[in-house]
C-alpha cells in the first residue's frame, strides 16, 4: 500500500470561522495505482492534494494520519515535511507551469531545485536529459527561458522536474486543464508513462475532467463538499456508479455522439452547501433526488463491494 | 442571416505597426436562423478574433461580414445601435463580463439607458424579471448583488438573459461554459439549445468537440486562422477528412472510448483519403486562392454539405 | 443614529470570507455561501448612501478629512481675524507666540499667524489649480491614448514622453525669472502644465488594461459611447486610482510651490507657506532659535500632504466592495 489516509481534516482558517474543506477523509492507494480525484470546483479536492504534502499558513490541520509506504508523515508539520517533499512526495501544483521564474534559465532553475534539496545536479544531468528525451524535449530546453517554451512543453518539463528523485507518491493538480487538447493527451499519457517505468509508485491525478480520468486513472475518487463521495475502479464508476451524485455528475457531460436534439442531458440544480457551517447530515441531500428520512445523519463512507467505496444510506 | 466572406484580420505589431500577425485567413462561412454552429479551434486559432469581428468589437482587415444583406463594417450610430438589438455576445469569464464596483444590475441599466429609455420603473422591473425567468433565475436571488456574489454559471445565464432582453436574433457564444462547472455547464448548454428551437441564429464558439457536437447543426473547424474543415455535424465528425480535424478528434479525451480505441477507428475511416490533399485532388496544381504564407485557403465539397482545406502543412507532400 | 440604511452590510455571520477564502482556491467558481440579507432596489441611491455610511465610519477618512477641515478653516478664518496685509510690519521685532500675535513675529514684526493664514490660503489654491490642471490633462491623455489606442496612441504617447524629460525645475527656473512679475496663478499653470506626464502614462496603462476586459465590450454592446464607456465602465474601476493621481498631484504642486519659493522663485507679491520658509531662512530664524518662524508653514505644508496621503488610503478601502467586506 502505497498512501494511506485515515480521517483526514484540514481546514482553513477565516475571520467568519474555519472553512471545513476537507472534513474527514479516509482512502488507500494500491502500489502502482494512477488514483482520479475528481469534483466541482470548490469540493476540496486540491486542499487534499495539497495537504499531503504542504499544509499552510492558511490551513490549519485537525484531525487524521497519512502513511506513505507504512510510515507516517508529520504533515502538521511544515519544516519536518522538507525532508520528505519532492524526495518521497511530489506535487505539481495548478499553475504551476505559469509559475515558473521568466528570468531564470530552466537548467539554472533546476539546479537551484535540486541543490536546495541536497542533489548535486552534475549527479542528476544525464538521468534527466534521458527523461526530457522520453517525454519528447532535447536537452537544449535546458538553455531556454520558459517564455520560449509552449503550454504543454512546460508541463512535461514539470513533470520531469518533480519526479526526478523518484518519488514514491505523485500529485498532480489540474495539469491538463490550461492545454490545448493536443497537449492535454501528449500530458496525460505521460503519467502513464511515468508510472510504467518506475517513476513514481503511485499517482493522485486531481481534475474536474473526468474524461481524461478515465482515459489514464486506475481508480476515481468523487469528492463533494469536502467529503468524499466514492471511491472504485474507473470502468465501475463510469458503467455502475452508486453514489447518486456520481451517476448525475456523469450523465451530465455531453459525449461525442450525444446530440442535443436527440437526447437532452440534464445538469444537477442546486449548488454544494456552504463549507463554514456545512449542515449536519449527508452534504448532497438538499440536490439529491433519492434523499430521505434517513439522509438527516451523515452516511459513512463504507466499501459496498471489493475496491468500491461510497458513502450514502441508500447503497449502505 | 449572417455571412462571413473572405474574412481576414491582420494585427499590427511593433512600433508604428511595422509588422502584421495575420490572426484570421480568408473565412467564409454562413449561419441561417434557428441554427448553432460551433466554431471549434485551439488557442491561438483565431476563433475568439472571429466573434469579435462579428460584433464590430474589432474591425476586419478583409473581407466583409454581412448581417441581414448589410455589411456591418459600415454601420455607426444609430445603425451600429440597431445592429446591437439584433446581434448580441456572451463571453468565456463570466467575472471579467461584470464591473465588479456595480451591482449584476448593471447590465440592464447600461441597456435601458440606449434601448428602453421611455420604459417605467414598474414596466421595466417586470421586463427585467421576466428574462430572469427564462433563464431559469430567480430575480430575487440574483438582483442586486455584486458579481462576486454569484456563481459562475448563474452569471453567464445572467449574461444570456441580458441578450434576451433586446430583439436578440443572432448570438456569440464565446467559450461561455469552460469556465462552468460540470453539473452547471450543460443547463447553460441547454439554454442555448432552447435559444436556437426559438429561432436564434448561433455562433458557438469553443474548444471542446464534445459540446460542439451536442448542440450544433453545423461545424467549422479552425487552425491557425483558417478553416481546415466544414460541414454538417454528422459529416465532419462522422467523416473527419483533414489530418488536423483527425488529430483532434484522436486526442479529445472521450467518456467511453480510450484513444487507443479512437485512433484506431479513425484509423479505419481515413483509409480512403491516407496521405492524399483532397483539396489539390480536386483543384488540381492551380489551388486558388494563397495566403502569404503559401497555405491555400480556400476549401472544396468533398462530400455534400462537407467542405475540406488544403492538408498543409499538417501532411507534408500530401499536395 | 440615521443609518438604518439597507447599506448595513457589516459582514453577516457566516458571510463573505468565505468568497474570498473559496475565490483564493477556485477563482473562478466560487459557490454563494449564503443569501444575503436583503436589500432594497433604489440602486444609485444606495450606493452612494453605501459609500457616505462607510466613509464616516473609516477613521482613517476621518482623521484626515479633520486635519485638512481645520486647516482651510484656518485659512478662511484667519484673514477675517487679522484683516489686512499679511506682510505689514504690525507687531514688536521677533517676538515669540503669545495672546496677541498667536505664532509670535517675524524679525521685522510682521503677524506670523496673518501670514500662516494666508499662507495656506495660496498653498491650498497652487494644489487646487496646479494639481487640477495637471490630473484633467493627465487623465484627458491618458484615458484617450489607452482607450483609442493605435496612432492618437503613439502620437499622445510621444508628447507625453517629451514632457517628461523635460527638466521641470530647470524649465520653472528659467520661465520664472523671465517673468518679472509672477502670480500664483502663473505659477499653479506652470506647475500644471508640466507635472501632469507621470500620471499620463500610469492612468494609459490602467485604462489599456481595463479596456480588454469584458465588460467593457459588453458596454460596448450595450450602445454606449466611447465617452460613457470610459467614464461609466472604466473610471469607476479606477476611482481611487485617479483620486490617488489627484492628491498626489495636488501634493506634488504644493511641494513644488513650496521649493519654487523657497529658492526665491515664488509669487513676487503675496504669501504662501514656501515663501514664509525661503524668508525665514533667509533671516536666519533658524540660527536665532525663531522656531515659530518656520515650524507653522513647515508642519502646515506635512500636514495638508499627509492628511491626503491619508485620505488616499482609507477611501481605498471604501470603494473597494471587496476590500470593504474582507
Amino acid at each position: 500500500m502505497t498512501l494511506q489516509v485515515t480521517d483526514l481534516r484540514v481546514y482553513y482558517r477565516t475571520l467568519a470561522g474555519d472553512v471545513r474543506a476537507l472534513d474527514g477523509v479516509t482512502f488507500d492507494l494500491a502500489d502502482g495505482e494512477i488514483m482520479g480525484l475528481a469534483g466541482e470546483s470548490g469540493c476540496g479536492k486540491s486542499t487534499l492534494g495539497n495537504s499531503l504534502v504542504r499544509i499552510d499558513g492558511r490551513m490549519k490541520y485537525v484531525a487524521g494520519t497519512v502513511r506513505l509506504d507504512g510510515l507516517e508523515l508529520p504533515i502538521a508539520d511544515m519544516d519536518r515535511m522538507d525532508e520528505f517533499r519532492f524526495k518521497d512526495i511530489s506535487i505539481i501544483p495548478q499553475y504551476a507551469m505559469s509559475a515558473l521564474n521568466p528570468t531564470r534559465k530552466i537548467g539554472r532553475m533546476v539546479a537551484d531545485l535540486l541543490e536546495s534539496r541536497g542533489v548535486r545536479f552534475g549527479e542528476m544531468r544525464t538521468e534527466l536529459e534521458r527523461r526530457l528525451l522520453l517525454v519528447g524535449l532535447t536537452e537544449a530546453v535546458l538553455d531556454r527561458y520558459p517564455i520560449e517554451l509552449s503550454g504543454g512543453m512546460k508541463q512535461r518539463m514539470v513533470m520531469v522536474l518533480s519526479t526526478l528523485l523518484n518519488p514514491s507518491l505523485l500529485i498532480a493538480d489540474e495539469i491538463t486543464s490550461a492545454l490545448d487538447v493536443t497537449s492535454q493527451r501528449a500530458v496525460a499519457e505521460t503519467l502513464v508513462e511515468f508510472r510504467a517505468r518506475g517513476f513514481v509508485k503511485g499517482m493522485i491525478v486531481i481534475t474536474h475532467d473526468v474524461s481524461i480520468l478515465y482515459q489514464v486513472a486506475d481508480t476515481l475518487t468523487i469528492m463533494y463538499a469536502g467529503k468524499l463521495a466514492e471511491k472504485a475502479p474507473t470502468s465501475v464508476i463510469m458503467q455502475k456508479a452508486l453514489h447518486p451524485y456520481t451517476d448525475l455528475l456523469i450523465s451530465s457531460l455531453p459525449e461525442v455522439g450525444v446530440r442535443f436534439d436527440e437526447r437532452r442531458l440534464s445538469g444537477i440544480p442546486g449548488t454544494p452547501p456552504s463549507l463554514l457551517n456545512p449542515p449536519p447530515g449527508c452534504r448532497f441531500r438538499d440536490r439529491c433526488p433519492l434523499a430521505f428520512e434517513k439522509c438527516a445523519e451523515e452516511p459513512p463512507f463504507v466499501e459496498v463491494a471489493p475496491d468500491h467505496s461510497v458513502a450514502c444510506w441508500k447503497v449502505a | 442571416m449572417l455571412q462571413l466572406d473572405g474574412v481576414s484580420k491582420v494585427y499590427r505589431v511593433g512600433a508604428f505597426g511595422g509588422t502584421g500577425l495575420t490572426a484570421v485567413r480568408d473565412v467564409s462561412f454562413t449561419v441561417r436562423a434557428g441554427e448553432v454552429v460551433s466554431l471549434i479551434g485551439e488557442s491561438g486559432s483565431g476563433k475568439s478574433t472571429i466573434g469579435k469581428m462579428i460584433l464590430r468589437l474589432i474591425g476586419v482587415t478583409s473581407g466583409s461580414i454581412t448581417f441581414d444583406g448589410t455589411d456591418i463594417a459600415r454601420l455607426d450610430g444609430d445603425s451600429l445601435r440597431a445592429y446591437y438589438r439584433s446581434v448580441q455576445g456572451v463571453f468565456q469569464d463570466p467575472f471579467s463580463s461584470y464591473n465588479p464596483v456595480f451591482k449584476v444590475d448593471h447590465i440592464f441599466d447600461l441597456l435601458r439607458g440606449t434601448y428602453f429609455r421611455d420604459a417605467g420603473d414598474a414596466d421595466w422591473r417586470r421586463k427585467v424579471e421576466e428574462s430572469l425567468e427564462s433563464v431559469m433565475l430567480d430575480p430575487a436571488q440574483i438582483l442586486h448583488k455584486y458579481p462576486h456574489q454569484l456563481s459562475g454559471g448563474q452569471l453567464q445565464r445572467l449574461l444570456v438573459a441580458r441578450a434576451l432582453l433586446l430583439d436578440t436574433r443572432f448570438l456569440v457564444a464565446d467559450e461561455i461554459i469552460s469556465m462552468l462547472d460540470a453539473s452547471t455547464r450543460i443547463d447553460v448548454l441547454n439554454l442555448l439549445g432552447d435559444l436556437k428551437g426559438r429561432g436564434l441564429g448561433i455562433l458557438f464558439i469553443t474548444h471542446d468537440l464534445s459540446l460542439g457536437n451536442y448542440i450544433s447543426e453545423k461545424t467549422v473547424i479552425l487552425s491557425r486562422g483558417r478553416i481546415v474543415e466544414m460541414g454538417a455535424t454528422g459529416r465532419v465528425y462522422g467523416n473527419p477528412l483533414h489530418p488536423y480535424t483527425r488529430a483532434l478528434m484522436g486526442s479529445v479525451p472521450q467518456l467511453h472510448r480510450k484513444w487507443s480505441e479512437v485512433e484506431a477507428d479513425l484509423a479505419a475511416k481515413g483509409a480512403n483519403v491516407a496521405g492524399r490533399c483532397i483539396y489539390h485532388a480536386q483543384h488540381g496544381t492551380d489551388g486558388g486562392p494563397v495566403a502569404p504564407d503559401g497555405v491555400a485557403t480556400g476549401l472544396v465539397e468533398a462530400e455534400a454539405d462537407h467542405f475540406v482545406g488544403c492538408f498543409r502543412p499538417y501532411l507534408e507532400g500530401a499536395c | 443614529m440615521s443609518h438604518q440604511t439597507p447599506t448595513d452590510r457589516g459582514v453577516p455571520p457566516g458571510g463573505s470570507p468565505v468568497t474570498a477564502l473559496t475565490g483564493a482556491v477556485a477563482p473562478h467558481e466560487a459557490p454563494v455561501p449564503r443569501t444575503a440579507p436583503g436589500r432594497l432596489p433604489s440602486e444609485t441611491v444606495g450606493r452612494r448612501r453605501e459609500i457616505l455610511y462607510f466613509a464616516l465610519h473609516g477613521r482613517k477618512v476621518l482623521v484626515s478629512v479633520a486635519i485638512l477641515l481645520v486647516l482651510l478653516v484656518i485659512a478662511v478664518v484667519g484673514p477675517i481675524l487679522r484683516p489686512g496685509d499679511p506682510n505689514a510690519f504690525v507687531g514688536p521685532l521677533g517676538a515669540p507666540p503669545s495672546a496677541d500675535y498667536w505664532f509670535g513675529t517675524t524679525t521685522f514684526g510682521q503677524d506670523v499667524f496673518a501670514q500662516f493664514a494666508s499662507g495656506l490660503t495660496a498653498t491650498f489654491l497652487v494644489g487646487l489649480t496646479g494639481g487640477g490642471l495637471a490630473a484633467l490633462i493627465g487623465m484627458t491623455v491618458g484615458f484617450v491614448a489607452g482607450y483609442r489606442g493605435g496612432v492618437l496612441d503613439e502620437i499622445l504617447n510621444m508628447i507625453t514622453n517629451v514632457v517628461l524629460v523635460i527638466p521641470t525645475l530647470a524649465l520653472l527656473l528659467v520661465v520664472t525669472a523671465y517673468l518679472s512679475a509672477r502670480g500664483l496663478f502663473v505659477e499653479a499653470i506652470f506647475i500644471g502644465l508640466t507635472s501632469w506626464p507621470w500620471a499620463a502614462r500610469a492612468i494609459r496603462a490602467q485604462t489599456f488594461s481595463l479596456k480588454t476586459r469584458e465588460f467593457v465590450d459588453l458596454a460596448r454592446m450595450s450602445g454606449a459611447s466611447s465617452l460613457r464607456v470610459i467614464f461609466r465602465e472604466i473610471a469607476p474601476n479606477m476611482s481611487s486610482y485617479l483620486f490617488l493621481t489627484f492628491i498626489l498631484l495636488f501634493g506634488g504642486s504644493i511641494l513644488i510651490a513650496a521649493s519654487l519659493d523657497f529658492i526665491g522663485l515664488g509669487p513676487t507679491d503675496g504669501t504662501s507657506l514656501g515663501l514664509m520658509m525661503y524668508n525665514a531662512v533667509a533671516w536666519s530664524a533658524l540660527q536665532l532659535g525663531m522656531w515659530w518662524w518656520f515650524i507653522p508653514p513647515g508642519l502646515g505644508i506635512t500636514a495638508i500632504v499627509g492628511a491626503l496621503y491619508v485620505m488616499n488610503v482609507g477611501l481605498d478601502e471604501i470603494f473597494n466592495p471587496r476590500l470593504r467586506e474582507a
